[in-house]
């Protein structure tokens, strides 16, 4: 049996390189890319197990009303609310990334905290 | 199940603030602090109200939101544990926004203090999501919400500079333990395909007891418990912790220190004792993980806090050992313990971080020199500082120490490296944690010297904040003196869990 989980693959691919990024990256613009692809890969996965091939999105068209014709819809609604989330988290935090690039001129976050160091002896 | 009036009162605690919130944002400035106290003073007393009722209903009870059945809907769920949390929440944002609010009118730039209020708001109503929940997604959404109004409480600072720079450390190392618990809930709900926490549990027992999908189950309980602590900010993963809480305004950082970090740890009882279980905590030894690295906190923590001069530095690395204190409870399987020291922890932390803005004078940068005789120009904020840090070190009149009897009890149930680890963890960091609070102390008593520093306060603090102390220095010692009711409310919220 060959694997048939390409989707979850990429996911779990994604997550990791965002993962790591958001981890190790010094760069706060990359960070937040890192972020928002930590959070593209964990949605992608849920939305790859919610899915069940050959049925569709639970809205009911043409009278059709069988369970089996749909697929569950709270997998959706979740990356939904995640989504939500995430836009407000990444909204935060490229705000202050625009604050400490206007103040300190660099995006590198520990050149940022040496000068934020220094300003305070 | 009909539902009684009292039983919505949890729904009320989260609902209020949050939308009060949103009202909030539309008001002047003025209004607006009227109206976030008004409001937070109103969960104050639902959520004393609640416990009253709470003790002598006697057993736990869900509560279905928009009343769809169990599997469907999402649901609140209380107990005495949570009638107990609630309370303790409710209470401490109240009294520490009462008592930081003229050095907040100070800190704070006109325009913002609107917004202060607006996410002073936002932030209770998360926590009381958090303690009430019974959905783990809703967890994570509140969760979200905790760490972004945590955030703006950070930067929300006129100076710019450090304080932005804190919350943006604190922001990364959220979003990383946000993304480990946001995987982990995915992959349990892949596995058992529920959120409502009883049927997470029947079903994570079924699995366990059938050996199904041991490594992926393993992997939950890695994800959910270490996202969860890398944001209550467990060592080594503090490392926004002394910049954070030293730069925030007073209230904030009482907030933040005492509040914000141990919502989180609510979040993560439930995850281990009503979700995962004990059994499967164990087989995962995630238990020893949470003892090793609580006790490391606890003795790193205390040790680099002797070592700082700066007393503002100094009580937010206290924190960092106090959170090692309420792992390593968790760690022996003692959640009476940890829940205990969240509640002492809470009141000595907010007490130490309001009372400190009274003692550091005008234009000193906080460092213990400046801070002779501070003590006796503030005599209250003096008093209320000694009261604090003796209930930490767990001198035998506060309730830091029965948190030290409650873990060396544990402990030697434990037996075998457990008991002698944690004993000697517990009495290091004990003599550490005499070191630098008694420090702090006598610095405080101590006569200045001729050239010292003139005692000009910058900021009128008044009986609002007067006040605000002697209650605290109340709390603190009622905890001792009711400790044995609260023990068993909280003890008995435990068994609840099941």
């Amino acid at each position: 049996m060959g694997l048939t989980n390409y989707a979850e693959l990429a996911a779990i691919i994604l997550f990791g390189i965002g993962f790591t990024i958001l981890l190790i990256d010094r760069n706060l613009i990359k960070k937040n890319i890192g972020f928002a692809m930590t959070d593209s890969g964990m949605y992608l996965y849920l939305a790859a197990k919610g899915y069940i091939s050959g049925r569709k999105a639970p809205i009911v068209v043409n009278g059709v009303t069988e369970m089996s014709a749909y697929i569950n819809p709270i997998p959706a609604g979740l990356v939904l609310t995640g989504i939500v989330v995430s836009v407000a988290t990444s909204a935060v935090m490229l705000a202050l990334t625009v604050r400490l690039y206007r103040k300190y001129h660099t995006l590198n976050i520990d050149e940022i905290a040496d000068k934020a160091r220094k300003e305070r002896e | 199940m009909t539902v009684a009036l009292w039983q919505s009162i949890p729904f009320a605690c989260i609902l209020l603030p949050l939308f009060g919130a949103a009202v909030c944002l539309a008001l002047p400035r003025r209004l607006a602090r009227l109206w976030a106290t008004f409001l937070m003073a109103a969960v104050t007393c639902m959520s004393l109200v609640f416990l009253v009722y709470m003790i002598p209903f006697g057993k736990s009870y869900n509560y279905p939101m928009g009343h769809f059945p169990a599997p469907f809907g999402n649901e609140l769920r209380a107990g005495t544990l949570e009638a107990v949390l609630g309370l303790l929440f409710a209470g401490l944002t109240l009294i520490c926004t009462l008592g930081g609010s003229r050095d907040a009118e100070h800190d704070i730039s006109e325009g913002r203090q609107g917004l202060y209020h607006v996410l002073l708001l936002l932030m209770e109503a998360a926590m009381m999501a958090q303690v009430y929940t019974n959905d783990l997604f809703t967890a994570y959404v509140f969760v979200e919400i905790m760490t972004i109004a945590g955030c703006g409480l950070i930067a929300v600072r006129s100076e710019p500079g450090r304080a932005i720079v804190s919350a943006m450390r604190y922001m990364i190392m959220n979003s990383i333990g946000s993304a480990m618990f946001l995987l982990g809930i995915i992959l349990i709900y892949d596995l058992t395909g529920h959120l409502l926490m009883e049927n997470l549990h029947d079903s994570v027992v079924q699995l366990q007891a059938g050996g199904q999908y041991s490594q992926p189950l393993t992997m939950v309980v890695a994800l959910l418990c270490s996202g969860l602590a890398v944001k209550s900010a467990l060592f080594p993963f503090h490392s926004w912790v002394p910049d954070a809480y030293s730069t925030a305004t007073p209230a904030s950082a009482s907030l933040l220190a005492s509040l914000v970090s141990k919502s989180y740890i609510i979040v993560m009882l439930k995850v281990v004792f009503r979700i995962l279980g004990t059994d499967v905590i164990n087989a995962a030894r995630m238990d020893d993980v949470f003892f090793v690295f609580g006790a490391a906190g606890m003795l790193i923590g205390s040790a680099v806090a002797i070592t700082v001069p700066d007393v503002r530095r100094l009580v937010a690395w206290s924190s960092v050992a106090q959170i090692g204190y309420i792992f390593l409870g968790l760690g022996l399987h003692a959640g009476d313990a940890a829940v205990w020291h969240i509640l002492t922890h809470a009141a000595a932390k907010s007490i130490l971080f309001l009372s400190l803005p009274s003692l550091i004078p005008a234009g000193s940068d906080g460092s213990l020199r400046d801070l002779r005789g501070a003590g006796y120009r503030a005599p209250l904020a003096g008093v209320a500082f000694t009261t604090g840090a003796l209930s930490l070190i767990g001198i035998p009149l506060m309730g830091g120490f029965i948190t030290k009897l409650t873990l060396a009890q544990a402990a030697l149930g434990a037996g075998g490296a457990h008991m002698w680890i944690s004993l000697a963890a517990l009495v290091l960091s004990t003599v550490l944690n005499v070191g630098y609070m008694l420090r702090c102390v006598l610095v405080f008593y101590s006569h200045p010297e001729e050239d010292a520093v003139p005692a000009a306060a910058p900021v009128r603090r008044g009986f609002a904040l007067a006040s605000v102390l002697v209650v605290l220095i109340a709390a603190n010692i009622a905890l001792l003196v009711f400790a044995q009711p609260i023990l068993t409310a909280i003890r008995s919220g435990f068994a609840m869990f099941d």
